[in-house]
């Protein structure tokens, strides 16, 4: 058994304190993704629980065991590097098998581990080469390999993606989450990429700032963030926010962008917001739909009247881009036709499925 | 067509100013060697006997006291001598410059730039002009004239150089490399010597060369503070050749065959070290 614990962890730089007491509780097997801007001391926390940054406080506990003082060969981890960190003088299967020479395994058990290992990843063919005559996608697979072979604990991974082409990303992402389900092993997983985040975790930890902002699965984070941080972070393209007030029009409380421009507050966010506060109004882009499109919005619609800038065709959908009361915001549109810059298109708004947020603290008001 | 024989005439251009300079650059030496197989008798010829017309070892023989007439010079022992020199400042070089290299690339501490720096100004003095200082503090430590005292010396010139070439290629060297290697059960020191040093070591050669290469030639120095066998140089021993008024080339240049022959074998041996670029690869550059 192997989950994580992290405890009111700090860790200081100097006096430059770069994340300021997280907490976390990792489940065993479970396959969590710190995702964040960079800088926001996720590649940290992934480092403290592998060892190689000392924590300046709180406690991390790895299958039940403090680990704070314990070096890295002692956690029973591996991880796999942004930049893959081969060993460029040996061979594949040097590099796969390294750590279990290092621990003084028998010759045939390396040997064993190292062709499974091999098997797994699909590298059978290249055991005999240096890292330097492998492909991008090769050597991500091969330190992925070098991760495995030891069947560690737990599984660290430092935004191993970001060296990769677009298109072999989207393939080895579901790579390491069929690696996940075979070898099933708590895996903690960093990348700065939401969708990466969206597609491989079991949950969420959305960071900023050295501070966690929001845990949960994919779509708990997606549909109900807790800020507009969370909000504008996760899911592509990023939430649209537009600042307002909440004013009474017509007996009802309304969102006022400006003097004539607003929407009604959604029945279920009624009861949370108040006449005069001022709030920001969220919502996505699949939320904001060309009137009379095919998908039928439920619950409650607003009308909106907008002029489109530019259209984005991307097949089975169209992104429209557009102003509403002085910020640009995106629209879709699904069974795309070909749309002009200029035309002025009504849209249907899905109140039941926006957000508000208190404009000072940011924070959603769905509580 | 054209830009064919362009390429073809500048390829050729290309050769003939490389053979120049290699002439001018490697005459000198060529003619060295040359007359230290030599007789006297051909050597000091007028006009001058271009193409060699006897060679022999008889030079060799007479330096090092074998043969008909010999000459009353010390050789052995002051190749022993430069031997030990060399090879033991180079050794201590190299162990403190890997040390300091190491750590001037990997750790951060207070003040490192300024002592990187500092370092490097060392070097901007020349040698020579600390010979009095040297020769003074030598003196009333006892250190004249010892094998030690030269070994003290050489090391002190060197250990800029060293840590400074070897800083360059730890840098090289991505940090995640040991990093990896302690997640996969190194301890520090392990990953060091298992992931680190193999791929510094063309580094380390290249430093230990070039170390031992200024110890094993450096004159000026050695040449004020070395006075009898016990620690005179090959180089300081050259001038026994001189006396006052004559100069006996060919003993001259016999030995100077011997100070360039090691270094020579030297350098064929950790060549292949030489050839730097061995991190690439490993991680995406």
């Amino acid at each position: 058994m192997a989950e994580i614990l992290l405890k009111d962890v700090v860790k200081n730089y100097g006096k430059l304190e770069v994340v300021h007491g997280i907490n976390l509780f990792i489940e065993h097997n479970e396959f969590v993704v710190l995702v964040g801007p960079s800088g926001c001391g996720k590649s940290t926390t992934l480092r403290m629980i592998a060892g190689l940054e000392d924590i300046t406080g709180g406690e991390i506990s790895i299958g039940g065991t403090v680990v704070n003082d314990f070096a890295p060969r002692k956690r029973d981890i591996s991880m796999v590097f942004q930049n893959y960190a081969l060993y460029p003088h040996m061979s594949v299967r040097e590099n796969l098998g390294f750590g279990l020479k290092i621990a003084k395994q028998p010759k045939d058990v390396i040997e064993e581990r190292v062709n499974e290992a091999a098997v797994i990843l699909n590298i059978e063919d290249l055991m005999d080469r240096t890292p330097a005559e492998l492909s991008g996608g090769q050597r991500q697979r091969v330190a992925m390999g070098r991760a495995i072979v030891r069947h560690p604990q737990v599984f660290l991974f430092d935004e191993p993606l970001s060296n990769l082409d677009a298109k072999l990303r989207v393939q080895m992402r579901t790579e390491i989450k069929r690696l996940h389900q075979k070898v099933k092993t708590t895996i903690v997983y960093v990348t700065h990429d939401q969708v990466e985040a969206m597609t491989m975790a079991d949950r969420i930890v959305v960071m900023k700032d050295g501070h966690i902002e929001q845990v949960g699965s994919p779509l708990e984070v997606f549909e109900r963030p807790v800020d507009t941080f969370v909000a504008s972070f996760i899911g592509s393209p990023p939430m649209n926010l537009i600042p307002g007030e909440v004013v009474m029009r017509d007996g009802r409380l309304h969102v006022a962008f400006n003097a004539d421009q607003s929407v009604p507050v959604p029945a279920s966010l009624a009861d949370k917001t108040t006449e005069g506060q001022k709030v920001i109004f969220g919502f996505r882009a699949d939320d904001l739909m060309p009137d009379g499109h095919a998908v039928p919005i439920m619950g409650e619609a607003s009308g909106l009247r907008l002029t489109v800038d530019i259209a984005e065709p991307l097949g089975t959908e169209t992104l429209l881009f557009c102003q509403f009361a002085g910020v640009d915001i995106q629209a879709k549109m699904y069974n795309p036709r070909m749309v002009k810059p200029g035309e002025v298109m009504d849209f249907k708004c899905a109140l039941d499925k926006t957000h508000l947020f208190d404009a000072a603290s940011g924070k959603s008001l769905r509580g | 067509m054209a830009s064919k024989t362009k390429k073809q005439i500048g390829k050729v251009a290309n050769w003939i100013l490389t053979f120049v300079l290699m002439l001018v650059i490697g005459l000198p030496g060529l003619w060295v060697v040359l007359t230290a197989f030599r007789p006297n008798r051909e050597i000091l010829a007028k006009p001058a006997i271009w193409i060699p017309e006897k060679l022999s070892l008889d030079n060799f023989g007479k330096i090092f006291g074998y043969g008909v007439d010999q000459i009353a010079i010390p050789v052995p022992s002051y190749f022993a001598n430069s031997l030990i020199i060399s090879l033991t400042s180079t050794a201590i070089a190299l162990l403190i410059g890997m040390s300091g290299g190491y750590a001037f690339a990997r750790f951060r501490f207070k003040r490192k730039n300024g002592y990187f720096l500092a370092l490097m100004l060392s070097r901007t003095v020349p040698g020579i002009a600390l010979s009095l200082p040297i020769f003074m503090v030598w003196s009333r430590l006892g250190l004249i004239d010892t094998k030690m005292g030269m070994i003290i010396i050489y090391v002190a010139l060197n250990i800029p150089f060293t840590i400074w070439l070897i800083d360059g290629f730890f840098r090289q060297i991505p940090k995640e490399m040991s990093e990896a290697a302690q997640v996969d059960g190194c301890t520090r020191w392990q990953a060091f010597w298992k992931i680190e040093f193999p791929l510094a070591k063309s580094g380390v050669a290249s430093a230990g060369i070039f170390a031992f290469l200024t110890s094993w030639n450096e004159y000026a120095l050695a040449s004020q503070l070395t006075r009898s066998t016990d620690s005179k140089t090959l180089p300081v021993g050259l001038m026994d050749f001189t006396a006052q008024f004559t100069i006996d080339w060919a003993g001259m240049s016999a030995m100077a065959v011997i100070i360039i022959v090691p270094a020579l074998i030297l350098t064929f041996l950790v060549q292949k070290h030489l050839i730097a670029g061995l991190t690439f690869g490993g991680v995406k550059g």
